[in-house]
């Protein structure tokens, strides 16, 4: 962890003002998706500022094995999740990877995940990016989901075919997202921040027809 | 719309790729040497084939790695998948000669789990169903 010159208490301080400093892509849809939630039905959230790291490294090369060895792992291909704790590495391409980690992982909140992996990597070929920034994330859950996302993506949902602890790079509602299915009935959904509205209200209309109130 | 079988994920929509035309066009080993004509012919002259095709595609959405393609222009069958850099497979129409053009991917030969049939050079049977149309 790196040293700061400031009390650990001034840090924290320091931290908690950086983030209600920051607004998240879809804040604006908050109470939008509150009330178009329904529990055990289907109900939709942002899990606003993740950490998340772009990682490239040759799959065998030493970088990679060294970089595995800060995540727990990296998947070797297509739907892999690798990882361990609450670190997640999901497969994007035979090169290419995406940490996702909890906000307090970021090193501006204090966490060291990300001077680690650069120190892992060190002068050799790939890549360590800090792509916080680059996506938000929307938490679908409940019995409907998948129903809402077959609306919208044609991959195999059917969960015989796509099983919980699985992530596609793919498109939702016509759009560029990751879908990562992280239980039997919730997934969680990657979109680029400049495409999170559109695609929170894409969601919060396709789960209408289920989140309404049952007419009697 | 076509199901593409990617050589790394596995069979997805059209729309998850975007087209690179002609496989298979060597870059100039001199271009300074070339006339106008023979720039202009590289550039922009491409075979127009009845039948099969080879062409290269991007992942665009998924993988992001490109592979070429065996496609027949007649019916849409993917006859074939196969690396960036690797020779065209033996399907009639004779193509250009083997240009070595590179892919970006260092390793464009992971085969995903979802695509067992699609590594490397496979060749699709003529009528595999995730080679047709949706
Ligand atoms: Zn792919």
């Amino acid at each position: 962890m790196a040293e700061t010159a400031a009390s650990p208490t001034s840090a924290q301080a320091n931290a908690e003002k950086n983030l209600a400093a920051r607004v998240s892509p879809a804040r604006q849809l908050a109470d939008g998706f509150a009330a178009g939630s329904l529990a055990g039905t289907v109900e939709i959230s942002e899990v606003p500022f993740l950490t998340m790291v772009g990682l490239r490294a040759l799959a065998g090369s030493a970088a990679a094995e060294r970089l595995a060895g800060v995540t727990g792992g990296l998947p070797a291909r297509s739907g892999a999740v690798a990882g361990s704790g609450d670190v997640s590495v999901l497969w994007l391409g035979p090169a290419e990877f995406l940490v996702v980690a909890p906000t307090e992982a970021h090193e501006s909140l204090g966490g060291d995940l990300i001077p680690a992996l650069r120190e892992a990597l060190g002068g050799d070929a790939g890549q360590v990016v800090d792509l916080s920034a680059n996506r938000t994330t929307f938490e679908l859950t409940g019995p409907r989901a998948r129903d809402v996302l077959e609306k919208g993506c044609s991959l195999d949902l059917h969960p015989r075919v796509f099983k919980a602890g699985t992530a596609f790079s793919t498109e939702i509602a016509n759009i560029p997202a990751i879908l990562w299915k992280t239980g039997d009935e919730s997934f969680r959904i990657f979109p680029r921040a400049s495409f999170a509205e559109f695609l929170g209200r894409w969601l919060l209309d396709a789960m209408r027809e289920y989140a309404s109130p049952e007419v009697p | 719309m076509l199901l593409i079988p990617c050589p790394n994920c596995g069979p997805r929509d059209e729309t998850e790729f975007h087209y690179g035309g002609q496989a298979h066009v060597p870059y100039p080993e001199n271009p300074n040497e070339l006339s106008d004509t023979e720039w202009s012919r590289y550039l922009f002259y491409r075979e127009n084939p009845k039948g099969i095709f080879a062409e290269r595609w991007v992942h665009s959405t998924g993988c992001r790695q490109w592979f070429n393609m065996l496609r027949d222009t007649v019916s849409y069958d993917i006859k074939a998948v196969y690396p960036m850099g690797a020779k065209r497979p033996d399907r009639t129409p004779a193509g250009a000669p083997e240009s070595g053009t590179a892919s970006t991917g260092p390793d464009s030969t992971t085969t995903g789990s979802a695509a067992p049939s699609t590594s490397t050079t496979s060749i699709l049977s003529t009528t595999a169903p995730e080679g047709a149309t949706k």
